[in-house]
């Protein structure tokens, strides 16, 4: 095959058009100090370049964005996870270690029959996939937006219940979410699973 | 005692040690430094911020990202060295040295000042300087050669063998080019080139020509873009330095500022003057007081920054020559602009002469 290439006139064989080019576009973005409209107004005094002052600023973490698995919260406060152990049986890496409460079981809210005695996930095995917020009917196990999880010991990153519980806080937001969508109070998530199953098409 | 301290400073040895030391004092930092604005500026170059985090040590005081070579070399220094198992490891270990060595040894002959006391400011005043400087840097090349053939791989051989020919072909060009400056001179010590240039104008306005194939010469001497093809981590991942880590590949590193520095020490002597400003006595003439001697080397490290600053500028510029072009460049422009410049030269000379 036979590449056709541009005749090039005397002057510009020169390179010098290209050069003196070079020098004005490589100076215009030298004394250019005006930041990427990438971030848009999250400028926090760093209003310099494009480069983000990374510990300083952070970017927005995108809808859906799945960062570090936490336990949420119900609106009193009270835990959600009924110790169904199905997250623990889901999780790909078995990051999650749940401990059941046995005989001897107490719970903090109604219409949970038992909560956890101990649920443990281990940061450094965890995957990120979210199979654990998938699983899960009572909506208690949440991949929110902490994406740099750091630690200075092996130990220190399997994160303990009450840690897991005070980083997921309450989760107001899930808890609307299914009020509006009618199906009640207190979450009942198998039942919208089952609804939105038989709204699925057949082909037999 | 002091009598006797006094007694061995006066010895020629001692002094020219101390001058050594009190070079290497100096190169060695700029060294350090242009990594850094190479970093800053190519950062700024491309709306970027660079370094900007490392200050002094163990305390919170940035400092604009000045006490980033520190770091940079600690960081090397505590790196493994790890030596491949199928190099040829004299040669491997040879070439970092090789390329680091010739770029000190050509400052050797460089004035990089006036007078300080009684003593002139250059470590070696040969008369024979320039052709002295030429030999050196033309050794340059075989620790990039060793290095490319000692790696016993297949991206550093390529470079290597893009070095020679790239070199050997720049080194005809850059040498002709400065044919016309000792015509006008008449003397090859450098010294008595900056002399020439401190009573009339810089040899940069008599010999325009002269100073861009020269300039251009330079960047491909020192392996810069647009002529980094030994390099080029495009195409050879990164040339003959691909086998090499820790402070083996510091010190290619090192070589290449050390180079970018000597050569444009070279350039500041030959075409823009050395020590000297066209600002009156004070600037033009050596140097009576220890003040008069510290400005004249200020005035010369200053010229170099200027170069370095621009050298890193192209490089930023404009992209890697292909390889042909970058033959066609030398061999079939620059070697006859550079012969005709010399004939040019000579017949202007003649006919102000006769």
């Amino acid at each position: 095959m036979k590449v056709d290439r541009t005749e090039l006139t005397w002057w510009e064989r020169l390179y010098l058009p290209t050069l003196l080019n070079g020098f004005k576009v490589t100076l215009r973005h030298f004394f250019s100090w005006k930041r990427s409209e990438v971030y848009g107004d999250k400028q926090k005094g760093y209003a310099a370049k494009t480069t983000m002052q990374y510990p300083e600023e952070k970017w927005d973490v995108p809808t859906g964005y799945r960062g570090a698995p936490y336990l949420v919260k119900d609106v009193d406060d009270k835990t959600k996870c009924v110790s169904c152990q199905l997250c623990e049986f889901v999780c790909p890496p078995r990051a999650i270690r749940i401990t059941p409460p046995g005989d001897s079981g107490v719970v903090d809210r109604e219409g949970a029959e038992k909560m956890p005695k101990e649920f443990e996930i281990d940061m450094l095995r965890c995957i990120y996939c979210g199979f654990c917020q998938e699983v899960c009917p009572e909506e208690a196990i949440f991949l929110l937006e902490d994406y740099a999880i750091t630690g200075e010991t092996r130990e220190e990153l399997v994160y303990d219940m009450e840690k897991l519980l005070a980083l997921g806080g309450a989760d107001k937001r899930a808890y609307d979410h299914h009020v509006q969508d009618g199906v009640g109070e207190g979450i009942k998530k198998w039942e919208t699973k089952t609804r939105e199953a038989g709204e699925q098409p057949k082909f037999h | 005692m002091l009598a006797s301290i006094t007694e061995l400073v006066s010895e020629p040895w001692v002094l020219t040690l101390l001058k050594v030391v009190a070079v290497f004092a100096v190169v060695m930092p700029m060294v350090a430094y242009s990594v850094v604005a190479e970093r800053r500026i190519s950062a700024w170059i491309q709306d970027r911020v660079g370094p900007n985090r490392v200050g002094i040590p163990f305390t919170n005081i940035k400092l604009l990202g000045l006490g980033q070579p520190l770091a940079d070399g600690l960081k090397s220094l505590v790196k493994e060295d790890f030596t491949p198992a199928h190099v040829r490891k004299a040669f491997y270990w040879m070439a970092p040295a090789l390329v680091l060595v010739p770029s000190f040894v050509v400052l050797a002959v460089v004035p990089f000042g006036s007078m300080l006391g009684a003593q002139k400011m250059v470590i070696a005043d040969l008369d024979v300087g320039i052709l002295f400087t030429f030999g050196i840097v033309s050794l340059g090349v075989y620790g990039i050669v060793l290095a490319g053939y000692g790696s016993n791989s297949k991206y550093p051989f390529l470079g290597g063998i893009r070095a020679t020919a790239q070199m050997i072909s720049y080194e005809i060009a850059m040498g002709m080019a400065v044919v016309p400056v000792f015509m006008l001179v008449g003397d090859l010590n450098l010294s008595a080139v900056i002399d020439y240039q401190a009573s009339g104008a810089w040899l940069v306005f008599k010999q325009p020509i002269a100073f861009a194939i020269f300039l251009i010469a330079i960047f491909a001497e020192t392996n810069r873009l647009p002529f980094d093809l030994p390099e080029s981590e495009t195409e050879l991942v990164a040339g003959y330095n691909t086998e090499y880590s820790s402070m083996r590949f510091a010190l290619f590193f090192m070589g290449e500022y050390a180079a970018m520095i000597a050569g444009s020490a070279l350039m500041v002597v030959l075409f823009c003057g050395g020590w000297t400003l066209p600002l009156g006595d004070f600037f033009n003439t050596p140097a009576q007081s220890l003040g008069q001697g510290l400005v004249h080397i200020g005035v010369f490290i200053a010229k170099i920054a200027m170069f370095l600053c621009l050298m890193i500028w192209i490089r930023w510029m404009l992209p890697r020559f292909r390889y042909d072009q970058l033959m066609n460049i030398g061999w079939k422009r620059f070697l006859p602009a550079s012969l005709a410049n010399i004939i040019l030269t000579a017949t202007v000379l003649w006919v102000l002469h006769s």
